[in-house]
């Protein structure tokens, strides 16, 4: 039991991204199969070797045709990660669970979508069909009375968070004035050198009070993906290794698709506690050992309660965290520094995990000194997933 | 004055505004990479041969080019209204056709179609003019939208040379609206007729729920086994396992556990900002309901509000919540 571990098994050894754009001009399959060859390629790994694929449920290219057009072989192990982008991370411990079992050699996951060109997550389920399948009677506790939206959902429970912490706007504000600062020093993002201010996001109209347009990731078309090998194969390839040295997925405490609203205290995410639990007990590491983190910011005030939950700062004192600015570089912990989905794009995380494997390569545009370990968090308000990568 | 006579005065007032070229309508600035770079980014365009001067000049264009359907921006009057200089405005001998069809009760206008035709790419530093004439006008039509004719004017775009670099032409359609009883109110502040609320999925599960409130009643999920009150509803106990259910009918009195305030998206079935409350009933459960009798900017959390069961459209009714009076 006790030498049973899926710690330091594994290894992304590639990663591989379309541009970031709102009209990617291109099907989704298409943005799939660039950015899992270009990942391929970072790895300098051959797409015929694949025998893994994982991605999200919300994802519309099916592993079978991204593994058709690469040209693969023989496809071993095929999964679907659900709830959102809460499977981000989820998605990664697949592969790291396939490649230490030695199921698979070669994993690939991916997310590739026209999520503004085609899509938009944001509009709202208003026009939802009266089906009565499970979900779709969920949000029928909600949509009739017009809560519609991913930014209604949040801001419910920002609502109370902000009664019972004594936190402001401002200090949701600060977590995206912090992103669009490293966005706009990013090339890639799609806020490169639009930078804001904390006027700029007070002066922001209101979306669903108390969240503003700035408290609100973007809508992005684009593709990312990763190439997970064992941590032994890691050794030899191109490029230094980012080292899966934990990886969790995690539902608890009357959990609901964006809407625990009904658990004693709706001011926590005991699910990513959960997470962090698991990752922390894996990696044999504290907090302390964390140096830098990928925190999932599809909106602003899930940041703060995720510090909380990950235990850099305690209960209702992230706001306190912030404003020494902490999350900037410099700071005690440093933020999605590839300006996080609210300045770089939002492709349901899974940039966020390439970020990471920069940092711990050392070729980010925005470096941190020193990282050893990093952690990435997934989709909040949802179940939800995380990973501890580090040099090996 | 029959209205057929009325008709053929019109139509010769028209006819004499055929063919009439009115301009030039100048540019307040010569075609410029600022004003490319602001519509690439508004429009999303990431072509380099708009902003990108060393990829351009390695183009056979040799230079950046605006985007083509910039065309008709180059002219505009911009916010203010004002005429570039050296424009020839229109005079009292040319009389605008939308102007005439004003005067005979087409006062409606939508735009129906909209052509450009490109003749050369457009560099910084053209200087664009535009002329405009009305090139055809329709018989008199009857459409969905009334009674009315359709207009086609043609834009002809010239460079500092007079030389022709685009054509445009725009089709619009003038129209007498229909009479109707339903005027929008001048106040503004009340909607027309609103649209229906989003339905929600009902099933096995919870139709006694939905049920429940055509009948007057907000009910709660009960355990038959260990008697725990749940919502939502499901087969389940999360207590006792126990499938066994039935129902117990709130006092619909409860506590604001927290709230939104919605202005976007803007969706007809409601107002904006619509309050909505996360309830704690005093039974314990808790559910999301609108808010009724309170302007959003009052709602605060902790407040005591009451269940309203109110019927919103011939389908659906829902439980909404008023603040109770202190």
């Amino acid at each position: 039991m006790s030498n049973r571990t899926l710690s330091g098994q594994a290894a992304i050894v590639g990663i591989g991204a379309t541009e970031f754009s709102k009209n990617s001009g291109r099907s989704e399959m298409q943005l799939a199969v660039e950015c899992v060859t270009q990942a391929l390629a970072d790895a300098g790994i051959d797409p015929s070797e694949v025998d893994g694929i994982s991605t999200f449920t919300m994802d519309n290219n099916p592993e079978i045709e991204v593994f058709r057009e690469i040209g693969g072989k023989e496809l071993k192990m095929f999964s679907r990660i659900h709830y959102g982008g809460g499977a981000a991370c989820g998605t990664v411990q697949q592969a790291a669970m396939a490649v230490a079992t030695g199921v698979c050699e070669v994993v690939v996951v991916y997310r590739a979508m026209n999520e503004r060109s085609e899509y938009r997550f944001g509009a709202g389920m208003q026009d939802t069909a009266a089906e009565p399948d499970f979900e779709t009677a969920h949000y029928g506790w909600y949509i009739p009375h017009g809560l519609v939206t991913p930014a209604s959902w949040v801001a419910m429970n920002a609502q109370r968070y902000l009664h019972e912490t004594g936190a402001t706007s401002e200090d949701f504000g600060r977590v995206a004035v912090a992103a669009r600062e490293f966005a706009a020093t990013n090339p890639n993002a799609w806020f490169y050198e639009q930078p804001i201010t904390l006027e700029d996001h007070q002066n922001s109209r209101w979306i669903a009070e108390p969240l503003r347009l700035l408290d609100c990731c973007q809508e992005s078309d684009g593709g990312v993906a990763l190439v997970i090998t064992s941590a032994e194969r890691a050794k030899k390839l191109n490029k230094e290794p980012a080292l899966i040295k934990g990886a969790a997925q995690g539902a608890c405490d009357d959990p609901q698709m964006m809407t625990h609203f009904y658990r004693q205290d709706i001011t926590r995410l005991t699910e990513v506690g959960l997470v962090a639990k698991q990752l922390y007990k894996q990696a044999g590491l504290t907090p302390d050992d964390i140096q830098s983190a990928i925190i999932y910011d599809h909106f602003t005030p899930f940041v703060l309660t995720q510090l909380e939950e990950f235990g850099f700062a305690d209960k209702g004192k992230a706001k306190d965290f912030v404003r020494n600015g902490e999350i900037k570089m410099g700071g005690r912990l440093p933020i999605n520094m590839h300006g996080g989905q609210l300045g770089e794009a939002y492709i349901h995380g899974m940039n966020g995990i390439a970020e990471a494997v920069r940092q711990i390569r050392g070729e980010a545009v925005n470096q941190v000194d020193k990282v050893e370990n990093m952690i990435v968090s997934a989709g909040t308000g949802v179940p939800t997933s995380g990973l501890i990568l580090g040099k090996g | 004055m029959t209205d057929q006579n009325n008709n053929k005065e019109l139509e010769a007032l028209m006819a004499e505004t055929l063919g009439v070229r009115v301009g030039p309508h100048k540019s307040w600035d010569p075609v410029n990479q600022p004003m490319i770079r602001h519509w690439a980014q508004a429009m999303g365009d990431q072509n380099p041969m708009y902003t990108d001067p060393e990829y351009a000049a390695n183009s056979s264009e040799g230079s950046t080019i605006a985007p083509p359907t910039m065309l008709q921006a180059w002219t505009m009057r911009g916010v203010t209204g004002q005429h570039a200089p050296g424009t020839r405005e229109r005079t009292a001998e040319q009389p605008y056709v939308l102007d005439i069809l004003d005067e005979y009760g087409f006062v409606g206008v939508v735009a129906v179609n909209c052509d450009q035709e490109y003749f050369r790419t457009l560099k910084p530093g053209d200087d664009i003019s535009h002329y405009m004439e009305i090139e055809s006008i329709s018989e008199k039509k009857d459409t969905a939208l009334g009674t009315g004719y359709f207009v086609t004017e043609l834009w002809t775009f010239v460079d500092q040379n007079e030389e022709k670099v685009g054509e445009m032409r725009f089709r619009l359609l003038k129209f007498i609206p229909p009479k109707s009883d339903n005027k929008p109110q001048s106040s503004g502040s009340s909607k027309p007729k609103k649209a229906v609320r989003p339905r929600p999925g009902i099933n096995r599960d919870n139709r006694f729920f939905w049920e429940g409130l055509k009948e007057g009643k907000l009910l709660i999920q009960r355990c038959k086994s260990c008697e725990t009150l749940r919502h939502p509803p499901s087969p389940m106990c999360p207590s006792c396992r126990s499938l066994e259910r039935d129902a117990v009918e709130a006092s619909g009195n409860g506590v604001i556990h927290s709230f939104v305030n919605l202005h976007h998206p803007a969706l007809p079935a409601f107002d904006e900002p619509n309050p909505i409350a996360l309830v704690e009933l005093e039974e314990g459960t808790r559910l999301v309901a609108g808010l009724v009798g309170i302007e959003p900017e009052d709602v605060k959390i902790g407040m005591a509000v009451k269940a309203e069961i109110t019927q919103c459209d011939e389908e659906l009714t829902l439980a909404l919540f008023r603040p109770v009076e202190a």
